[in-house]
């Protein structure tokens, strides 16, 4: 027992000096000269990069297994180029199979963005593929393979895009850049969901959790509790398909106990660039005892707001500004699902500490997660009266004060004649959603956007955190004045629903997967709505490349400029895009298992 | 003759209905509570209507040739699932039942086997091969043949037809109804249950029963229901793929087949402990 326990500790901690093995081969050599070292990431900078993609064997829990790397490091190098250069980026593929690059959040021609069978053909063995491109753009990003499950294996690096002229000023400047690792073959890992979905979900609702709630609550309300869930086939645990049953979380490539650390002096700006380079994992991130000003959301200017803690998905990044006093802070990034966390540490010296929280237990999701605005109305009724569904109410009230506040800034902003001032409330499911493809769909979706969700609701009154702690939302974004340049109201609204089936564990938009999938059609410069509805009971963060998402309210009114967008279980959000790039473009969520099981769109601008 | 013979198919048929009907319950509960609130569901979107008539192989800026960018919705899967695995202690006799599948999301290879092995001979075993249909988001619909074969008895086969899948509140039901030479029919149910008392410990209550259109005496089985069996096992899952198991299987025969097994003198009912295995990968 006393080995199990070693062995699973070091595999949810990760080893200490976990990481690339592999002595530097001469090849590589070459292609890093001149790199100077950042967190544990090279930095490569200037007009012209040369990458080289690799099978170079690393050690995360005490396993050896082969890494897909770019120039042999995990994180891949981190890129600072700068807006308005014309890039020359070499990447050559010695592995045995296909590879790519694909620059994510970056305005480029269609051929440059890297997706092998939509922009190209793919970088073959052997190959050198040229990537030449005008950076139109400034603020953080992040590239990875497009190919297979090399973003799983390693293929991921930060890619920094410095302004003409930086407005925010920092003493130090960090590239946080968390991910997941897997020790299994990632096809292995999906195969396993596809024979039992929750495979890897070691907090399932069980025969002693209901003793427990029947002593709590009554044997009444603890069926009740139970009943819809168990009645449908769902499992209220579900946050996420993997954890750290498989998986070893990381921070700069570095494990929890590892540790990665940035330092700073006392006084200092420091500015943190977190990047969600994981494969399938949300992270929550707080600083106990910082405040994080976000200054930019996917790269992009906001207007600064401070909070405590945020979620993000895989995809997306956020700039942080902090101002630490301390000696010592712990980056924390516990995944959604509870299982385990990233972390590194924040100290004037190297090798300080500084307390490390336990995770939050799980919680289960609420019927506002399956069924949206009603899920704390009518039908949860009875469930109203259980632990729960109080935060749900509050969440529907809440919900209801957004909306008053939305609907006056817009009756001030444009006319009301326009039927398109405001997205569409009426739901039109796909006629492909009533079939075997889809396990649920949601008639009553919430469309605020100030729910921090499961797991991060009421966490002060819950005394799972001090009073006052603020979890960024969606609604606490908007871009800066000046940032969303196209005001044109939109020309014509598109609908698309999200949708699986977690049982047979597919995922697809509208009930097709993506074999079965015609590319959605954008004309060349129009200004376009685009409904998204989940109709799942997971967060899914959507990517759209090649052009901007621009979120907006419920009620029409223009928020925030995103290149990855998370929709929430039954919510319904829409965004504003004017595609100024002719081409093929994918479009699909960034949790790596969803896209591949056909969570997937291309999208043909002409 | 006739009305007994059809009946093992109508209760096919009223079995199935009842697990639709189910099904469709629990979709409709599920709208119906969500009507009151939004009048303004509208069904039946053209998921095609903003393609414009492009594919994903043809219209502006497609990539040439055939369509190179396939995901795992177009890739086949497979497992192996040993759900029993088992030593019998008072047969001294080893029992199997496995399962094994070869396909993608909705589309199937299905192969069942179980069977019965005692002084090292197969004393009797049953084999489908299916093809499975995704039926609805939970249900599959198996369509193939059933070989049995007998070490005292006489080998049949049967044209076989089923539904499996996951019923509301987790039930794992498999459904057959099969059809021999010489016109004799067949039916099965197979229910099973998992109760995790902790996240490794699981409780499996399991049913099965058999049903016969009409009396086989080289095989000792009589028409109408032969034979149910109740088990439950208690396995620990060392990981969520291999877990050894101990429980009791409590087994009865009914009608012409437990006389039959009285007049050869064996008992009609039967209680089992059982050690065993059950795996999948």
């Amino acid at each position: 027992m006393k080995t199990y326990s070693a062995t699973r500790r070091r595999f949810v901690q990760g080893l200490a000096a976990g990481g690339v093995l592999a002595a530097t081969p001469a090849w590589l050599q070459a292609a890093v000269k001149g790199a100077t070292a950042l967190g544990s990431a090279p930095v490569l900078s200037g007009r012209e990069i040369d990458l080289v993609i690799a099978e170079t064997p690393v050690n995360f829990t005490g396993v050896t297994r082969m890494a897909t790397t770019i120039n042999g490091s995990i994180p891949a190098p981190t890129l600072r180029l700068r807006e308005g250069d014309d890039v020359t980026i070499r990447v050559t593929n010695r592995l045995p199979v296909d590879t790519s690059i694909h620059w994510h959040g970056i305005l480029l021609p269609y051929q440059m963005d890297g997706v092998p069978g939509i922009s190209f053909k793919g970088i073959a063995p052997g190959e050198t593929f040229v990537y030449r491109f005008k950076l139109q753009q400034s603020g953080t990003y992040w590239y990875h393979s497009h190919s297979a499950f090399q973003e799983m294996t390693g293929m991921y690096g930060a890619l920094i895009i410095e302004p003409r002229e930086e407005k925010h000023r920092a003493d130090q400047d960090y590239v946080v850049e968390l991910s997941d690792w897997t020790d299994e073959d990632p096809m292995r890992a999906l195969s396993k969901l596809k024979v039992q979905s929750d495979v890897y979900n070691f907090n399932r609702s069980t025969f002693f959790d209901f003793t427990d709630d029947v002593s709590k609550m009554g044997l009444q309300a603890a069926l009740e509790k139970r009943q819809m869930w168990n009645q449908m086939r769902m499992s209220p645990t579900d946050l996420a398909d993997l954890s750290a049953a498989t998986f070893t979380f990381l921070m700069n490539g570095t494990t929890p106990a590892g540790n990665w650390n940035g330092l700073f002096q006392r006084g200092d700006r420091v500015r943190l660039r977190f990047i969600n380079a994981a494969s399938n994992s949300f992270y929550d991130v707080r600083i106990p005892g910082l405040k994080l000003t976000v200054i930019q959301a996917d790269g992009q200017d906001v207007e600064p707001v401070t909070v405590d803690e945020f979620r993000f998905g895989p995809g997306e990044t956020y700039d942080i500004m902090v101002e630490p006093q301390d000696d010592a802070y712990t980056i924390f990034a516990q995944s959604m699902e509870r299982s385990g966390y990233a972390r590194g540490t924040l100290s004037v010296r190297q090798g300080l500490t500084a307390p490390v929280p336990e995770p939050d237990s799980p919680e289960w999701l609420t019927m506002k997660d399956m069924m949206g605005a009603m899920g704390g109305g009518a039908m949860g009724h009875d469930m109203m009266k259980m632990d729960s569904m109080g935060q749900t109410k509050m969440d529907h009230s809440q919900m209801s004060g957004g909306m008053a506040m939305d609907h006056s800034m817009h009756g001030m902003q444009q006319g009301s004649d326009n039927p398109l001032a405001k997205p569409s409330s009426t739901i039109r499911h796909a006629r492909t959603e009533y079939g075997a493809s889809v396990d649920q769909r949601v008639d009553t979706p919430s469309t605020n956007l100030d729910d921090p969700g499961i797991g991060l609701r009421n966490l002060s009154q819950r005394g799972l955190r001090p009073q006052g702690h603020r979890v960024l939302t969606l609604a606490d974004l908007k871009s800066i004045d000046g940032v969303l340049d196209d005001r044109r109201p939109p020309a014509r609204e598109l609908e698309l629903h999200l949708t699986g089936n977690m049982e047979r564990y597919s995922w697809s938009f509208d009930g097709l997967e993506f074999g079965k999938s015609t590319p959605v059609s954008l004309r060349h410069n129009e200004r376009v709505r685009i409904i998204l509805q989940n109709d799942t009971m997971m967060t899914h963060p959507m990517h759209l490349h090649g052009m901007w998402s621009e979120l907006e309210t419920d009620q029409g009114e223009l928020r925030v400029r995103r290149h990855t967008i998370p929709v929430q279980p039954a919510q319904r959000i829409s965004f504003l895009t004017t595609p100024h790039d002719l081409g093929r473009w994918a479009w699909h969520c960034h949790l790596l298992f969803h896209m591949d099981a056909g969570m997937f769109r291309e999208v043909v601008v002409s | 003759m006739k009305r007994i013979l059809m009946k093992p198919l109508t209760n096919l048929v009223l079995a199935v209905s009842a697990f639709q009907a189910s099904t469709a319950l629990a979709q409709m509960d599920h709208s119906a509570m969500q009507m009151e609130a939004s009048a303004t569901t509208v069904d039946g979107r053209d998921p095609h209507a903003y393609s414009d008539g492009y594919t994903l192989t043809e219209g502006p800026y497609a990539q040439p040739g055939p369509r190179q960018l396939k995901l795992a919705d177009e890739h086949a899967f497979w497992s192996v699932l040993a759900d029993r695995l088992e030593y019998q202690k008072d047969n001294d006799s080893t029992v199997y039942d496995a399962q094994a599948w070869y396909g993608t999301t909705f589309n199937r290879f299905v192969i069942k086997a179980e069977g019965d092995i005692s002084n090292g001979t197969l004393e009797e075993s049953s084999t489908d091969l299916l093809w499975g249909h995704a039926l609805n988001a939970y249900f599959d619909t198996q369509l193939g043949i059933r070989l049995d074969n007998y070490r005292d008895g006489k080998d049949r086969r049967w044209l076989a037809m089923g539904v499996q899948g996951l019923a509301p509140y987790w039930f794992e039901l498999d459904v057959a109804a099969y059809v021999g030479e010489d016109g004799r029919t067949a039916f099965t149910a197979q229910a099973e249950y998992e109760l995790l008392l902790t996240q490794k410990l699981i409780l499996q209550p399991r049913a099965e029963l058999n049903l016969y259109g009409k009396d086989d005496l080289d095989n000792g089985l009589g028409s109408g229901l032969s034979d149910l069996a109740l088990g439950l096992r208690l396995r620990y899952e060392f990981n969520r793929q291999f877990a050894p198991y101990i429980g009791v299987e409590w087994t009865d025969t009914y009608g012409d087949t437990a006389d039959y097994r009285r007049s050869a003198g064996r008992d009609t009912s039967d209680t089992q402990f059982v050690a065993g295995l059950r795996f999948w990968f």
